[in-house]
């Protein structure tokens, strides 16, 4: 944590939308928060000179003067963490729409301060450490339960190691102290007291004992991500598309579906009906793992559209801050943010009224950094504090991992990916899912292209030692038909279906079961909606045997006509929406019939 | 209205240091205590007075853009008074049946109105916590919309058009005819509409008026309107004192209010304009780089908030400069606004009215209004089912273009028979209303035609309560 230094009030000496200009201010130090004007706006520095500082302010300045007061409060802008973050809805700079609300009614007014973490109710906090021991930042002091699932971990704060002195057991507020450790700096003693919550500034990482290679997917339910596309857990993604191409969409099913502990949701500058659907769904929507309500592992940041543009800004790091307050505990966090594109317009707009040197299209020369700065943030890791002191371990020896898998939506100006943001986006992420135009044209949903998009996280041992030994190969043989269909197309385009062969036909039928029966997924449908990576696997499977008696049938004669037309070959089309539970029966059962049908042609397996 | 007079006050400085004047833009020199955003009040040597409003301020300068023009204006005589106040619209419920200008101030000469509140134009973002999502159908008789992109209340839904299509026709048709299906349970729901014409045309306006005035929606109607000739900047008021005139209606009297904003690449223009003026880095086509933002400053104030009786619903008109859907205006409405009603040309040509091309037609908030209950069981499954059998006519027609009918299968061909049925009796329904029922049991006499094997996208069970392939 940063220590406060005292400095001076300041005055406005100019203003042009969100960005204030201050003298004054001494001591002042980049990235500190300070108060503009009477109504004490929350700003942030972001240049300084020996005459002026710039502010970006995170609230509307109309109506603010020249010559108005700036305070500064010497301290980076932070984030709480601590017990009841899980469930909440935040807006960019942590404060607590629903308490808002109840303070000023319907609509956010200005200069609005709120608690993000409530300091009246009491967790109960189970020591897990000895008084005596040494105990390295990071370590875990207790446990308080969060949720029905969530083991909430106390943890000694980064950089404030030493040995505990005294520990508490029992029913504490927030801000009540629960243990006592000596800090140990050249021989001079600090007590240091913990409470249940920490601080932590929203921009620098939060540290990790070390970083592990991501290998294991996270599993989404999403077919179509699972099997040819996966983000590894601690990987980034980013989903770019043109509007109405149901990026939204892909992001709210992986918030409602996805294999983590804790979700974290970024709402930047995206619609508010959209977040509303999130809070009115997610306390009633069942979490496919534990059966508890979906919003009790999920942390909302709500940034709306028309929320001020600053700190939309500041959003996407509050965020990621907290889910890596998470991590550090040893869990699987999601991070979803919908749209990094608006937080990348916020840059810009600041940019622009600094009058800096634009590079591309008028966003920042600085964007590419930040961009990789943010999903680099992203991660695997043995956390800190993991691998406590000789006598501790022997007692339990935990090595602690967490991971921080980062999904960012991308919306690129009139669906062009050659724009600045995806571009640079790209540059860093392992998995690119392309939302195409043309998919969501024709209602083909999750409209992921399969030829554009790609993952570069090497999970396919995972998968054959989870799934099936021969995952990886099913996986292979289906993109191949997918990429020879996407050819063959190409010809029909030009001179026509009569011009093909029986056996290319035959890739254009497969193919197309493999589109429609496979890879589209209904996000509203009942069941299709969450598909369970075995059940994908089934899927995937019985329709690749199809394709290879199918060619077997072919290299007998059989016309493809008489093939296509058995009535299993629409059952198989209804397959996704079987319940999972019948799933793997069914699709024996219809394997077997179909074995049979094929056998009739005098084909044997 | 706008409220150029100042606000009792004991100390009103006047100065007349104007050192600049550059298209909209005025700077003023050696100002003090002067707020940002603040409304001025600039009086040329002509004596007539014009609101402006304060864009960027320094110790020493002031950058101020002027709504009604600065012709007129000088160096020497020009007076600016700073009045301390941001942008403000006087509002009452006697607004209803009422001709407004572009800022707000009446033109039909009738009284002044009497305001019950003054409120500031630029609003506040409501709190996304307390919104209620939208998920009642609002029936505008139009098939194409009801049927495959469903209106809802608190939606904010642009219509795309390009020159010389039937937008306004289109705005105007639903206006009259949405209603709420459920409100014939004896109590009838209050309705509203507030309608800002931004830079249109007197033709245009005249044919508004007159709609209004046929379908006796006058009465509850509030028009403003900002025409062609009149001064441009003043455009950038005008969505604003709407939203904040239906804003008003709508959470303070219960009122289920219809905003129809016409036409905002008319808005954008005016906000380029400025931008250039005060030599701002340009984003794409010389927009500025903040028209995301400003944008859904206005589209966000749509919605419905929890607790409160009313709604407000938007029906934006934008063109489409030469059609193209990827041009900023709107490409960045279409990532604002929850869907998009997409006119072509096409359809207009072969004299399909509504022109709706639905395939880049979408509403996302249809699911949350549709389905048993609410319009019918079968709703989403037809939409699906009708949506892909065109969506499949319009590639066959395609591949027809290259390479002749003769080649196509008997499927292919009932396809592109129901594909050309599909535009002439289901989207080109002419002036007629539909209730949601007799669109889709339309839907259904067109699906009728086709073998029941096709129709993969519809549960058997609708298929045997509905398909009637003999009549």
């Amino acid at each position: 944590m940063i220590e406060r230094v005292e400095t001076g009030d300041g005055r406005i000496v100019r203003i042009a939308g969100p960005v204030v200009g201050a003298s004054g201010l001494d001591n002042a130090r980049l990235h500190d928060v300070v108060y503009v004007g009477e109504v004490g706006l929350v700003g942030e520095i972001i240049q300084i000179s020996s005459e002026q500082a710039t502010i970006q302010v995170y609230e509307d300045t109309s109506g603010i003067r020249i010559g108005e007061r700036i305070q500064n409060t010497g301290a980076p802008l932070q984030a709480r963490l601590g017990p009841g973050l899980l469930g909440q809805v935040y807006d960019g700079l942590q404060r607590p729409l629903e308490v808002l609300a109840e303070k000023t009614g319907d609509f956010i007014r200005r200069g609005l301060a709120a608690s993000p973490l409530s300091e009246d109710i009491y967790w109960e906090f189970k020591p897990r450490a000895c008084i005596g021991s040494y105990l390295s930042p990071g370590s875990v002091l207790g446990i308080v339960t969060e949720s029905h699932t969530l083991e909430h971990a106390i943890m000694v704060p980064p950089g404030k190691g030493g040995r505990l002195v005294d520990i508490n057991s029992g029913k504490f507020k927030l801000n009540d102290v629960v243990a006592v450790i000596d800090l140990q700096s050249n021989h001079k003693v600090d007590h240091f007291e913990v409470t249940l919550c920490q601080s932590w500034p929203v921009r620098t990482p939060r540290p990790v004992q070390a970083r592990l290679a991501p290998r294991e997917p996270l599993i989404t339910g999403t077919r179509v991500i699972d099997t040819l596309f996966p983000v590894a857990r601690g990987g980034s993604a980013i989903i770019p598309g043109g509007f109405g191409t149901g990026k939204t969409v892909v992001e709210h099913c992986l918030a409602r579906w996805a294999d983590a502990d804790v979700v974290v949701y970024i709402g930047c500058g995206e619609r508010g009906n959209e977040m509303t659907e999130v809070l009115e769904e997610f306390p009633i929507l069942e979490d496919p793992r534990t059966g508890e309500p979906l919003m009790a592992r999920t942390v909302l940041i709500a940034n709306t559209s028309n929320m001020p543009v600053a700190a939309r800004e500041a959003s996407i790091y509050t965020g990621i801050t907290i889910a890596e307050y998470y991590r550090d505990m040893g869990y699987q966090v999601l991070v979803l943010a919908d749209s990094t594109s608006r937080w990348g317009e916020a840059l810009r707009e600041i940019s622009g009224r600094l009058e800096e040197m634009p590079g591309e299209e008028g966003y920042p020369a600085y964007l590419a950094a930040r961009l990789a700065e943010f999903y680099e943030r992203s991660g695997k890791v043995v956390c800190l504090g993991s691998q406590e002191d000789e006598t501790q371990a022997a007692a339990e020896p935990d090595v602690r991992t967490g991971s921080l898998t980062l999904v960012g939506a991308v919306s690129p100006p009139g669906g062009d990916f050659s724009e600045p943001m995806t571009q640079n986006s790209m540059r860093v992420v392992g998995t690119f899912w392309a939302l195409d135009y043309e998919l969501s044209r024709r209602r083909h949903f999750p409209a992921i292209n399969w030829t554009r998009s790609y993952s570069l996280y090497e999970t396919q041992d995972w998968y054959n030692q989870n799934v099936g030994s021969d995952w990886f190969e099913r996986v292979r043989s289906a993109s191949s038909l997918l990429q020879r269909e996407a050819e063959l197309l190409e010809i029909v385009q030009l001179v026509g279906p009569d011009a093909l062969a029986e056996s290319e036909r035959a890739v254009l039928a497969v193919a197309r079961m493999l589109r429609e029966d496979f890879l589209q997924q209904s996000a509203y449908h009942e069941v299709d909606r969450y598909c369970p990576i075995e059940k994908a696997y089934w899927m995937l499977t019985i329709i690749m045997d199809f394709y290879q008696y199918v060619q077997k049938a072919l290299g007998l004669e059989v016309p493809l006509p008489k093939v296509m037309d058995m009535p299993e070959v629409g059952e198989i089309a209804r397959l996704k929406e079987l319940p999972t539970e019948q799933a793997e029966m069914n699709i024996q059962e219809l394997s077997k019939r179909i074995q049979h049908r094929f056998a009739e042609f005098g084909i044997q397996e | 209205m706008l409220e150029t007079i100042p606000r009792p006050s004991l100390i009103t400085k006047e100065y007349r240091t104007v050192t600049q004047i550059k298209g909209p833009l005025i700077f003023v020199e050696r100002i003090s205590d002067v707020a940002y955003n603040e409304i001025v009040a600039i009086t040329g040597p002509d004596g007539l007075t014009r609101p402006g409003q304060v864009l960027e301020v320094n110790r020493q300068t002031c950058m101020v853009r002027i709504f009604l023009g600065t012709a007129g204006l000088d160096l020497n005589q020009t007076r600016v008074r700073f009045t301390g106040d941001v942008a403000r619209l006087d509002v009452a419920l006697s607004m209803l049946g009422r001709v407004l200008d572009g800022s707000g101030a009446p033109i039909d000469g009738g009284p002044a109105i009497i305001p019950e509140r003054s409120l500031d134009i630029s609003g506040l973002p409501i709190n996304p916590s307390v919104r209620t999502h939208p998920s009642e159908f609002i029936q505008t008789g139009v098939a194409a919309i009801d049927g495959l992109n469903t209106l809802t209340r608190g939606q904010k839904l642009p219509i795309f058009s390009g020159a010389g299509l039937p937008a306004n026709e289109l705005a105007a048709q639903i206006a009259s005819q949405a209603k709420v299906l459920g409100s014939d349970s004896g109590v009838s729901e209050p309705f509203a509409v507030v309608f800002a014409a931004i830079g249109i045309t007197h033709r245009e306006a005249a044919f508004f008026m007159d709609q209004f005035r046929a379908s006796e929606a006058m009465d509850r109607s509030v028009l403003f309107i900002n025409l062609a000739d009149d001064p441009t900047i003043e455009r950038i008021l005008t969505p604003r004192a709407a939203l904040t005139a239906a804003e008003y209606l709508a959470f303070t009297h219960d009122r289920h209010v219809l905003v129809i904003l016409t036409d905002m690449t008319n808005y954008c223009e005016a906000l380029r304009e400025v931008s250039a003026a005060s030599e701002e880095v340009p984003g794409r086509r010389g927009y500025p780089g903040y028209m995301y933002t400003d944008l859904a400053s206005l589209y966000e104030r749509a919605g419905r908030i929890r607790g409160k009786r009313g709604s407000l619903t938007q029906l934006v008109i934008l063109t489409m400069p030469d059609d193209d859907i990827t041009h900023p205006i709107p490409d960045l409405t279409g990532y604002i606004t929850e869907g998009q009603i997409v006119l072509s040309r096409d359809m207009h040509r072969k004299g399909i009215y509504p022109p709706i091309d639905v395939l880049p037609s979408l509403s996302r908030l249809m699911n949350a209004a549709i389905g048993a209950r609410k319009t019918r069981a079968d709703h989403r499954a037809i939409a699906n089912q009708l949506y892909a059998l065109y969506a499949e006519g319009r590639d066959l027609r395609r591949l027809v273009a290259i390479i002749g009918e003769a080649a196509l299968s008997s499927e292919d061909h009932q396809v592109l028979e129901f594909a050309e049925r599909f535009e002439k009796t289901f989207v080109g329904q002419g002036m007629q209303e539909y209730q949601i029922k007799e669109t889709l049991d339309l839907a259904w006499n067109l699906l009728s035609i086709m073998p029941a094997a096709i129709l993969k996208r519809v549960p058997q069970e609708f298929i045997e309560q509905y398909y009637h392939p003999d009549t």
